[in-house]
């Protein structure tokens, strides 16, 4: 420590050391807050395995007794006191992997636009054409318009999902109709297409639900590609590669394991989302492959039914709260454990 | 992954000026009430087919006796009868009234009141279809059911000589959620039908055979609206408020009825009430009757343990049965018979103290 630093006097030296031991109060602020951070984040654990608990101990009479039979039934009639499932759970994956894979594919193309300056470099050109590119009021043009891009992307996530559910009866539906009768009637052969659209169904709330998840995939697996070591691109432009060469090659992959995390989330709010399908699904006990057939969710059968359910029913409701826990739960693990692997192939690049 | 923290922190930001906001505005709305000095707020639960008029004439009362609060929140029957059971509520409110088992439970007895009436109807979206719709009673079962799934059955058509049916698929529209309004139809059915009795059967929430579920009268209206060739059932005055045409349906004695004031007074007016007030009127016989017609009922303790919320409570069922009574027809509500309004005000009496 032979260096003097800049700006410090030489003059006046002080008795006093420059390093001192931490004060009894130090000490018991830093304790506290230790301990407090520990009792939260602990808290946040007891809070879910109470909410698990709760739902579990109402749900053990219906466990009792509908046992695995709740998940293969396809009937829910309260007034029988008949219930099963097994729609509801085929709905909540066929709509959500659906919407998930127009969202993925959507989401990342809008990542990719947004974090390869393809847009600040089209508006830069229309600068340059316009010859106003040399004025310093416009040199942060380019940026900002990316910037109002990724926000209006992002504020999809704060439009409540009754609105996207109105905007699918008013707006989608109408929309996918004329498409969906000329599939039906032309490719009706085909198991997806083989009833036809009455209005709400699997292909409506699935494209409703893949513009919900768009906000969540896009920002992630933007902030995952914009975090690729910038040597990575200019090795691969080095060799020759060419611009979507080295995207589609190096960039992506590298960036991969964000963008799967991106996707497990999307896939967690989907599985959730319970107005806008409780709004567009039809809520019809129905088993098909077909993306025009109205389907049942978990989220809307427990939405549509609690208000008025006895207690019967609640229990039965419980059950199936419980069920739709577990496969979000088996999601993210699943998730969890595709993240770890591809981080562990990718560690050789970082 | 420094980018994900940051706009989450702006995230959580914008979150919290969204939640400083709605509690500003929420303190607000709590500030009205709370302020007056000696007033009352009524809290009741239930129902959705009698709610607008419920609301309409407890923002009536409150101009003319601004003192008192009637908070109604419309949740549903079912929601309805178990917070009235569950004492969170002064009174309760349902299309299904109680059954002898849910009062036995309630210590404080029960005055059930049938404030007004209302019909159901079957709105349908046929386009470029001119002239009436009328379906017989074997049709409409028929749709509901899945064993009629053309428009162009030849069961519609025997009843509709002279329109041009087109040939599109029927799409029944039901509603998703439990609701007093799929209970009056449900009953409606099982009584005109056995298959229906026998399959389906009555309730709040039922197992439909066929067709597609809205949430709510809203949901189901939407639906019709954007289905062609759609038919579902919501409350009258919610078909009435947004135009849509409603089916002519056969009544009991075998004619032709629309749905409107002086249909749904014959078949209240076929009906004795009898003393529990519980009148059902799954198929009124009325020659002139409308046959999809319920009362709906007023949940109230026969012992309160304020006065205040009694007194309070009897004045408000008064004005409801009284002043309350002239503005029902106007929402779409079948006013109450003159003798079922005098057997109800005795029956209001019973609200101790």
């Amino acid at each position: 420590m032979g260096d003097v630093p800049l700006g410090s006097t030489l003059a006046a030296p002080s008795d006093e050391p420059i390093s001192q031991p931490p004060s009894a109060y130090d000490i018991a602020v830093d304790r506290l807050f230790r301990n407090l951070a520990f009792g939260l984040a602990w808290g946040a654990v007891l809070v879910v395995v109470l909410v698990v608990g709760e739902i579990g101990q109402k749900a053990l009479p219906a466990i009792h007794e509908y046992g695995t039979q709740f998940l293969t039934q396809t009937v829910w009639d309260p007034n029988r006191k008949s219930f099963g499932i097994l729609p509801q759970i085929w709905g909540t994956l066929y709509t959500s992997i659906l919407g998930l894979t127009v969202g993925t594919v959507f989401g990342v193309a809008i990542a990719i636009f947004l974090s390869e300056g393809f847009l600040a470099s089209a508006v830069d050109a229309v600068l340059r054409a316009t010859g106003q590119a040399d004025r310093p009021f416009f040199s942060q043009l380019p940026v900002r318009v990316e910037g109002v891009l990724q926000t209006t992307v992002e504020l999809l996530a704060a439009i409540p999902s009754v609105v996207y559910g109105l905007w699918g009866i008013f707006v989608v539906i109408p929309l996918v109709r004329p498409w969906a009768d000329w599939f039906h009637t032309h490719l009706g052969w085909l198991p997806w297409f083989s009833t036809a659209l009455s209005g709400p169904g699997i292909l409506p709330a699935s494209l409703v639900l893949a513009i919900m998840v768009l906000p969540t995939i896009s920002a992630i697996s933007r902030d995952a590609l914009v975090a690729v070591p910038p040597r990575l691109r200019e090795a691969a432009l080095g060799l020759g590669a060419t611009r979507w060469e080295a995207i589609i090659a190096v960039i992506v992959p590298a960036a991969a394991t964000g963008i799967w995390g991106s996707v497990i989330l999307g896939f967690g709010r989907a599985l959730g989302e319970t107005v806008a399908l409780a709004m567009l699904a039809g809520n019809a006990n129905v088993i098909s492959w077909s993306v025009f057939s109205p389907c049942s969710t978990l989220a809307a059968l427990l939405a549509n039914n609690f208000p008025e359910a006895g207690p019967i029913e609640v229990g039965a409701l419980m059950y199936a709260a419980l069920i739709l826990l577990a496969i979000t739960l088996l999601v993210n693990m699943v998730g969890a454990a595709i993240l770890r692997r591809a981080d562990a192939g990718l560690k050789g690049l970082q | 992954m420094i980018g994900i923290v940051g706009r989450a922190s702006r995230f959580s930001a914008a979150l919290g000026c969204v939640f400083a906001g709605v509690l500003a505005g929420s303190a607000v709305l709590w500030a009205g009430p709370a302020s007056a000095a000696d007033s009352i707020t009524l809290q009741g639960a239930g129902a959705t087919f009698p709610a607008p008029l419920y609301q309409r004439w407890f923002s009536d009362y409150n101009k003319l006796h601004p003192e008192v609060q009637v908070n109604y929140q419309a949740l549903g029957s079912g929601a309805g009868i178990k917070q009235f059971m569950g004492g969170l509520v002064d009174f309760g409110a349902s299309d299904a009234a109680m059954t002898d088992e849910d009062i036995a439970q309630v210590k404080t007895g029960v005055v059930l009141l049938p404030m007004t009436a209302g019909s159901v109807v079957l709105a349908y979206n046929l386009p470029g279809l001119s002239g009436d719709l009328k379906l017989s009673r074997e049709a409409y079962t028929g749709m509901f059911l899945g064993t009629i799934k053309s428009w162009k059955d030849p069961k519609i058509a025997a009843s509709n000589p002279g329109l041009q049916l087109p040939d599109t698929p029927i799409t029944v529209v039901t509603r998703s959620d439990g609701s007093g309004t799929t209970f009056v139809f449900t009953n409606h059915l099982s009584a005109i039908s056995e298959a229906w009795k026998s399959g389906p059967g009555a309730g709040t929430t039922i197992n439909w055979p066929a067709g597609v579920s809205g949430k709510g009268n809203a949901g189901v209206t939407a639906l019709i609206k954007q289905t062609p060739g759609s038919i579902g059932y919501v409350e009258y005055g919610y078909a009435k408020q947004t135009n849509m045409p409603m089916v002519t349906l056969e009544n009991k004695s075998g004619k032709y009825i629309k749905a409107d004031l002086a249909s749904g007074q014959a078949a209240l007016a076929g009906v004795e009430m009898p003393p529990n007030l519980r009148a059902w009127v799954p198929d009124p016989p009325g020659a002139d009757a409308y046959p999809i017609v319920t009362y709906t009922w007023l949940l109230c303790s026969k012992q309160y343990s304020k006065p205040e919320v009694s007194k309070t409570l009897k004045a408000v069922i008064d004005y409801g049965l009284t002043e309350g009574q002239k503005v029902s027809n106007e929402l779409g509500y079948i006013p109450l018979p003159a003798e079922v309004v005098t057997k109800v005000t005795a029956a209001a009496a019973q609200i101790q103290p």
